[in-house]
């Protein structure tokens, strides 16, 4: 039931969905000019939502992952590229949110961008995005390494190119905190290489449950888990470790935040479920360190300390900055209750909170394209100007809080379920209780942007261009309609919840 | 030191055995220790030498900046299309095998060319780094 | 006392991989230099180099290329995945220096504490 036809590539698809993302790059650093670029990066970013969805298709069809072998070597021996429903799932999700930016990119880029910059800039947002893809579809965890370095290098250049000075000691934080977590990232592979010599997730996760037998052997593995989680806790901005991640937002500029808020996370959480779930298992994860316990009390923490630094911010960007930390919590929540319901609702919400982030930030970045600044008091009264951006970020705030009707509730009615599954009903109450701190941040913001009298700035504000508008609306009806027909979110998710959860209980 | 007369010859001397050295490197890399990473940090040793003792200009004649920047994504392009070569004549993406007659040859052929590649990419990656320091804060 | 030492002397290299991690790591956080956060940075990283290379040795082991006369040799997969792991940590570095440069540039100071009063935090 493919639905494209890729004819003699249909099985390299794997390959190429990582490869033709990395040649735009190579390609648009010859074009020296930044709309070429931009018409490259174009036609490349489209064609990726097409390969991913069909890979999806077919594991969905089949119920068999995909393997390709990179060189045509066997698996423990070369690395392999493996699609499962879990993988395909996050490839559509990032490659969607790849493309829907880019249309909207050439004026945001052109115009906070210097132009011997632009063709970089557009080198490194597909190096960027190359990089995601190849985390979440390696089967390999070195290579995802040298994937996880490759997104983060491009993900500096790209903070740091950001108009305002403090761009660039926001980029330069992130490069050390990230650094430190890709280096613990690869400490903990190293011991796991120690321990059974292999590097590929299936064979590490078989040898790895005979290995422990062995005393010495164990503390190694459990070591390893340790550097790894803390590791990717860091790459994901999970509370405390969440640092770096608001300045960087709130100074980047806007189309690399919208893309990092929807993806760079997003493939991080990736990597730590492959890990926790298919490579350590629950006899280790679970039992021997209580890593879900550990992610529990800091992933609440995160759902309500961020959303009261959300409340009190008075810079847009920001704002919304810390509400992706608190609801990276809420996915982390999912996955630290490890049930069939809330990891459903963990993964729904990866889809989900990428559409509705990506649109807010894409919202405030039209608004930054025409007043030149996202401080509430210059964005007072914008809503009266600038209506049908405005809109869009209402409806997307809306989904944020979690409201019925919207992608936001379907996510967060699975943790709540899972929360039930798991016996723990403060956590049910504490999920509710944050989202009415999310209705506080939003409302305020809302209420900044209609119903006070426009300031000097936004008093001359224009509505937003059309090519920014219709990626912007695209996102926002998604949010709603995703909150009607979760074939595609939730429907999804418990299958690949499935196999995650599946393995273990 | 731009006067000292010793320094001057003695580089002009050295020069071209350490490019010789970084072509042996290179392509001894089947044999013995070397390959593309040592060889390209070797050949852009050279350069960067060169620059220091005859001065930046001096030394953006012989490696000039724009063909430098162009070789950086060309290796990348060398490397990365060696492995698309791999699927346009059938096999895996990074698979030598179609190359040539037998797997030895096929494989001896795919890992030059992708040394190549790397040789490229980390000379002038390398001299890329060392220009754009350089520069900084003396326009 | 003796089966300290000899603990100790079985696996001296993990204890200068552990002692050079821990320096790094602390050297990143105590200083306030960004010169010498990203110095710190490298060393954190280059332990990292020697936790994979040392187990790659093997007693008796020759450098891993195919010859007649050998038939022990070192395991060679470590030393790729820290070669990619080296141009990385280049990478990293060069990029992070290259920041400093445009920070000093733009703040004209490397010291974070006086890039801080700098920029309040609210604007």
């Amino acid at each position: 039931m493919s639905a494209l036809n890729w004819g003699a590539a249909e099985p390299h698809l794997p390959i190429l969905l990582v490869m033709t993302p990395i040649f735009g790059a190579l390609f648009s650093t010859f074009l020296r000019r930044g709309v070429l670029a931009w018409l490259l990066a174009l036609i490349v970013t489209l064609s990726l939502p097409l390969m991913s969805i069909t890979l999806l298709l077919k594991v969905l069809e089949t119920g068999q992952p995909i393997i390709y072998k990179i060189g045509n070597w066997d698996a423990p021996f070369g690395i392999v590229y493996k699609v499962d429903q879990l993988s395909a799932y996050v490839l559509c999700v990032i490659s969607f949110i790849g493309a829907v930016i880019l249309p909207y990119a050439r004026r945001s880029i052109a115009a906070e961008i210097e132009e011997p910059a632009q063709s970089w800039y557009i080198t490194m947002y597909l190096l960027c995005l190359g990089g995601l893809l190849g985390i979440v579809i390696t089967g390999d965890a070195f290579n995802a390494f040298v994937f996880l370095e490759i997104s983060s290098l491009s993900t500096y250049v790209l903070i740091a190119l950001g108009r305002h000075r403090r761009a660039l000691l926001a980029s330069y934080q992130y490069l050390i905190m990230g650094t430190i977590g890709a280096t613990f990232y690869i400490i903990g592979v190293g011991l796991l290489y120690l321990v059974t010599g292999t590097l590929n997730f299936d064979d590490l996760s078989q040898r790895l449950s005979t290995a422990v037998a062995d005393p010495g052997m164990r503390n190694a593995t459990l070591t390893a888990l340790g550097f790894i989680v803390v590791g990717l806790a860091l790459k994901l901005a999970l509370f405390p470790m969440h640092v770096w991640l608001p300045n960087a937002y709130a100074y980047a500029p806007s189309v690399a935040t919208a893309f990092l808020a929807g993806t760079a996370t997003k493939a991080a959480i990736y990597l730590l479920i492959r890990v926790v779930f298919s490579v350590f298992g629950t006899a280790l994860s679970v039992e021997a360190l209580p890593i879900p316990d550990l992610l529990l009390v800091l992933s609440l923490a995160a759902m309500f300390l961020a959303s009261f630094s959300a409340v009190f911010e008075n810079n847009a960007k920001r704002m919304l900055a810390y509400s992706s930390v608190a609801q990276v919590g809420y996915i982390m929540l999912g996955v630290a209750l490890a049930n069939q319901a809330s990891m459903t609702g963990a993964l729904a919400h990866i889809a989900n909170h990428a559409i509705m982030k990506t649109a807010l930030f894409l919202a405030l970045g039209a608004v930054f394209y025409r007043i030149g600044s996202v401080l509430y008091s210059d964005m007072s009264g914008i809503g009266r100007k600038m209506p049908l951006t405005m809109a869009a970020f209402a409806i997307a705030g809306i989904g944020l809080m979690g409201t019925p009707g919207t992608s936001g509730f379907i996510s967060k009615w699975y943790l709540a379920i899972g929360a039930i599954d798991a016996g723990l009903y403060s956590v049910v109450f504490m999920i509710v209780a944050s989202s009415l701190i999310s209705v506080v941040y939003i409302g305020r913001i809302t209420e900044v942007v209609w119903f006070r009298e426009p300031s000097p700035a936004a008093a001359t504000a224009k509505e937003a261009p059309l090519s920014m508008l219709i990626p912007l609306w695209l996102l926002a009806g998604l949010t709603v309609y995703l909150g009607f027909d979760t074939r595609l979110t939730a429907d999804v998710s418990a299958k690949a919840a499935d196999i995650l959860i599946g393995g273990i209980r | 030191m731009r006067f000292d007369l010793i320094l001057r010859v003695g580089a002009k001397l050295v020069l071209p055995f350490i490019l010789l050295f970084a072509l042996y490197v290179q392509f001894h890399g089947d044999y013995g220790p070397g390959g593309g990473f040592q060889a390209g940090v070797i050949a852009a040793g050279m350069v960067i030498l060169y620059a220091l003792i005859f001065g930046i200009r001096a030394a953006k004649q012989i490696a000039p900046p724009a063909i430098v920047e162009m070789m950086v994504p060309l290796g990348v392009l060398l490397y990365a299309g060696t492995g698309m070569a791999g699927i346009f004549l059938g096999d895996n993406f990074l698979e030598y095998t179609a190359f040539a007659h037998d797997f030895l040859h096929a494989h001896e052929w795919g890992i030059f060319t992708v040394e190549l590649g790397v040789l490229i990419t980390v000379c002038s990656t390398m001299i890329v780094m060392f220009y754009a320091f350089v520069e900084r804060g003396r326009s | 006392m003796m089966d300290a030492l000899q603990q100790f002397s079985a696996h001296y290299n993990y204890y200068i991989t552990i002692f050079l991690m821990i320096s790094g790591l602390f050297i990143v956080i105590a200083r306030g230099n960004l010169i010498k956060k990203l110095i710190g940075l490298s060393l954190f990283q280059t332990s990292v180099y020697l936790l994979y290379l040392t187990p790659a040795k093997i007693v008796g082991g020759t450098a891993p290329i195919y010859d007649k006369n050998f038939t022990v040799y070192a395991n060679p997969l470590p030393h790729v995945l820290m070669l990619t792991a080296i141009v990385v940590g280049v990478a990293t570095l060069a990029l992070g220096l290259a920041l400093v440069v445009r920070i000093k540039e733009a703040y004209g100071t490397v010291e974070e504490d006086e890039i801080f009063t700098k920029d309040p935090e609210s604007e």
